[in-house]
């Protein structure tokens, strides 16, 4: 499959036509002569680059390069002009592909030809770039997303980034900002964000920015899958949780009054149909990645109806899959569990608050805030962050942040964008630098800073050999 | 089954979808591949969760697996899944369980004339609408007296006016003029009497459109001399089946026509004559047309227009090349190398991934 994608600086204008030739193994060579015959080049590249890129077709396609995947990058002449030039060349193979939650499944689906000669699955179909709105935040925010765009870049992604600098406690918010936020998701409909920080006082809004942004794009579902990295030893290790925490009621319903002074009464809203919505979301979950639990914690023995009814929708939709198993848990002793013995847990579920709690602790059990990547989705949009949310302002500036959750959350983010090859590529850059253990930031226990780390994973990330 | 559950939320995060598939026997499972290797290849956000129920499977929970997904899914492409003759009555056919435990009440089929496709022929369009529930498939016979089998066709009043309702919002949706009812009310004057009443009384209350109504047998006669006179038709479920094999011969043949079960919380998409192919299964030369336009119609109904006419489209214009033609309508093409040519018409005309669909 010879897919070409040419990126100019200015944008649309000077993209051209995509040609996708597939080949079995057997028939490449004929096959990708009838294919040349029916390219289809734009007028719009100018000659120099129709004759380069025909020269790389050729040169590829000959016999002694035909048996695997390639990769190569071509950098034209025109400065302001850098061509990518995909080269695959693959079976028929097929593989269902998704979110970040989708796991090809223990029996892999047929594949249509018998020289199925590639180890790894044919990559997702990369034409133009995928453009994404960037929120980086507060905090070490900023460090982070620069983190990001430096490996993307080095890893040729082709994501575009469309910033918005969203921030309340550095006075750059306002509701028109919001409304350029929301606009631009609808848009892109994937969103990369860091921690966009809530002060403290009380200054006349009871929902913070974020909250605003998650109830306007209805983000209610929150997944943070927590892994164990391998070569990096916790308390517990080979740890491999999922914890689902509805985003959009609970505690965090900014619903607070003071009737009478020095009483304050906080509203926490449970509704059945918020419930049943993000029990659906974990059963789903556990569905599609082939787990065996769902976990529903609650504190129901106190909050009769409001956690009761949160239990009752959860039973009610775990009837509708029979083949996995439903429990739930007190939260107390959820916490003790899960400090203790975390391996019984395997999809966890609960709402808001009682989800913010269990994310940060699961995620001090593997490491901490720098480590698990997280990711919320509504049925339209999904957003990509952290997993346990924290500005950590005593690092800005001091280059020692840990961004390996930011990464591993835009490879997640690549994911879903169909984008396997990509993020495959920048996950295990960062899982390799993990193992090997020699350039580590402070809260792993080593001496490095964010830009070696960066560093490191950049000069992991692996390109196939031309 | 707890029948006081409501219907739950749809399956759609972060803006992909996940439809339950049931590859079935035969060339099911053949071409349902072909089917989701083109929409990796467009990349559609819908994800697939297959469920396997075959003849060989002689257990109920494999047959209550696949209902349950399709409840929690909302959405279902299905292949055929095929009934043995030979096992005794109490073994019902599994495509018909599926349908009657769902409630997919309406099966339509729109059977076209396809440029490009030879047929005796032109300028055929008729949308089937045909019960799907009750009727003579209520799976209820006995032999009372040994040699006497009694088989009951049943015919109730609900079910007729849901269809007929059906019908009629259908052709004023698609702004059709003429709506047909198929029976056989001279002999079962009860039984196909009730579903004509039921259809003349769902006909007052649509007045731009002209009902009538025509016997079966005439019916397949003017089908195959002039089929031109047709509109929107709507019949009892065996008369269905016949019309609808017939209509799909008269454009093409079943490799051609996509069919449609809808009920009233899930829809389930398959080819519309429900073969099995067992004898042309794995060797590369079913018509995988029928099954890919199924796939577009479950786009449209997940409210992915643009995937879905992108893919029609690229379909369609496969489909008038003739030297791209399956053995069935009289071509030496392979399956696989109909999909490539869909999906190299895809990637030449379609729109690119990144804007907005």
């Amino acid at each position: 499959m010879f897919c070409s994608a040419v990126q100019g600086e200015f944008g649309r204008l000077k993209r051209a036509e995509r040609f996708v030739l597939r080949s079995s193994a057997l028939l490449q060579t004929q096959k990708a002569r009838t294919c040349l015959s029916e390219v289809n080049l734009s007028n719009k590249i100018p000659n120099v680059f129709r004759s380069c890129l025909l020269s790389c077709f050729f040169l590829c396609f000959s016999p002694s390069l035909l048996t695997s995947y390639r990769y190569v990058t071509v950098v034209g002449k025109h400065p302001r002009y850098k061509i990518a030039v995909f080269l695959h060349i693959c079976g028929f193979g097929d593989r269902v592909s998704g979110p970040p939650r989708f796991q090809p499944l223990g029996a892999r689906a047929l594949s249509l030809t018998a020289a199925q000669s590639s180890a790894e699955a044919p990559p997702a179909r990369a034409d133009s770039t995928f453009k994404v709105t960037m929120v980086p935040g507060d905090g070490v925010g900023p460090e982070l997303m620069t983190a990001v765009k430096e490996v993307f870049k080095a890893g040729d992604v082709p994501v575009e980034f469309e910033e918005f600098h969203l921030s309340e406690v550095q006075n750059m918010a306002s509701e028109d900002k919001l409304d350029q936020v929301l606009t631009s998701m609808k848009g892109n409909r994937v969103a990369i964000k860091g921690k966009i920080h809530t002060p403290m006082e009380y200054k006349g809004e009871l929902a913070s920015y974020e909250m605003r942004l998650r109830r306007k794009l209805d983000l209610f579902a929150n997944v943070v899958h927590v892994n164990s990295l391998p070569g990096y030893n916790t308390r517990h290790n080979n740890l491999d949780l999922v914890i689902i925490r509805e985003q959009t009621e609970g505690e965090y319903s900014s619903l607070e009054h003071e009737s009478v002074k020095g009483v304050i009464e906080c509203l926490k809203i449970i509704t059945r149909e918020k419930s049943r919505r993000i029990a659906k979301f974990a059963f789903d979950y556990a569905t599609k990645k082939g787990r065996k639990k769902v976990t529903a914690v609650h504190k129901a023995n106190i909050m009769k109806l409001g956690d009761g009814l949160f239990l009752q929708s959860c039973a009610e939709i775990a009837e509708l899959y029979p083949k996995i198993k439903y429990e739930n848990i007190i939260i107390d002793n959820c916490c003790m569990q899960l400090v203790q013995n975390p391996y019984q847990f395997d999809v966890l579920v609960m709402p808001n608050l009682y989800g913010n709690i269990i994310d940060n602790l699961a995620a001090g059990l593997v490491g901490g805030a720098g480590v698990v990547p997280g990711e919320s989705y509504s049925a339209e949009y999904a957003v990509f962050e952290t997993g346990a949310r924290h500005p950590f302002a005593q690092a800005v500036g001091r280059n020692i942040a840990n961004p390996t959750a930011m990464l591993l959350s835009a490879a997640n983010m690549l994911r879903h964008l169909n984008l396997e090859y990509h993020s495959n590529m920048v996950s295990e850059a960062v899982k390799k630098v993990i193992k090997q253990g020699k350039v580590r930031t402070r809260d792993l226990g080593g001496y490095s800073t964010t830009s070696d780390f960066v560093r490191a994973v950049v000069a992991n990330l692996r390109y196939r050999p031309v | 089954y707890n029948s006081s559950l409501t219907k739950p939320p749809p399956a759609k995060y972060g803006g992909r979808h996940t439809v339950t598939l049931i590859p079935g026997d035969g060339i099911g499972p053949e071409l349902l591949t072909h089917v989701r290797e083109l929409f990796r290849f467009c990349c559609v956000p819908v994800d697939f969760e297959i469920v396997s129920i075959d003849s060989k499977s002689t257990s109920d929970d494999d047959m209550n697996n696949a209902i349950t997904a399709i409840r929690r899914n909302g959405v279902a492409l299905k292949g055929n899944i095929e009934t043995n003759h030979n096992l005794p009555p109490s073994h019902i056919s599994r495509n018909n369980i599926l349908r009657t435990s769902l409630d997919l009440y309406a099966n339509v089929i729109h059977c076209q004339t396809l440029p490009g496709v030879r047929t005796r022929h032109r300028d055929v369009d008729i949308i089937i609408i045909r019960e799907n529930t009750e009727g003579e498939y209520s799976s209820l016979e006995h032999e009372n007296v040994p040699g006497v089998v009694e088989c009951l066709k049943i015919i109730t009043r609900k079910k007729s006016l849901r269809i007929a309702e059906y019908a009629f919002n259908a052709a004023r949706q698609n702004g059709r003029r003429r709506v047909t009812a198929v029976h056989k009310a001279n002999i079962m004057k009860l039984g196909d009497g009730l579903f004509l009443q039921c259809c003349k009384e769902v006909a007052a209350g649509y007045p731009e459109i002209t009902f009538d109504s025509m016997i079966v047998d005439n019916t397949t006669m003017q089908l195959v001399s002039k089929p031109q006179q047709f509109d929107v038709m709507v019949m009892p479920n065996l008369y269905g089946s016949v019309i609808s094999n017939v209509c799909a011969g008269l454009v093409g043949g079943p490799g051609l026509v996509p069919g449609a079960n809808y009920g009233k919380d899930y829809a389930v998409f398959e080819t519309a004559t429900r073969n099995t192919g067992k004898s042309i299964a794995n060797k590369n030369i079913a018509n995988p047309t029928a099954t890919l336009l199924a796939s577009c119609l479950m786009l449209d109904h997940l409210r992915l227009h643009g995937y879905a006419s992108m893919i029609r489209k690229a379909i369609l214009a496969t489909v008038s090349e003739t030297r791209l033609h399956t053995a069935d309508l009289g071509g030496q093409g392979t399956t696989s190398e109909v999909v490539q040519s869909v999906m190299r018409e895809i990637e030449s005309k379609g729109p690119r991934t990144s804007e907005q669909i």
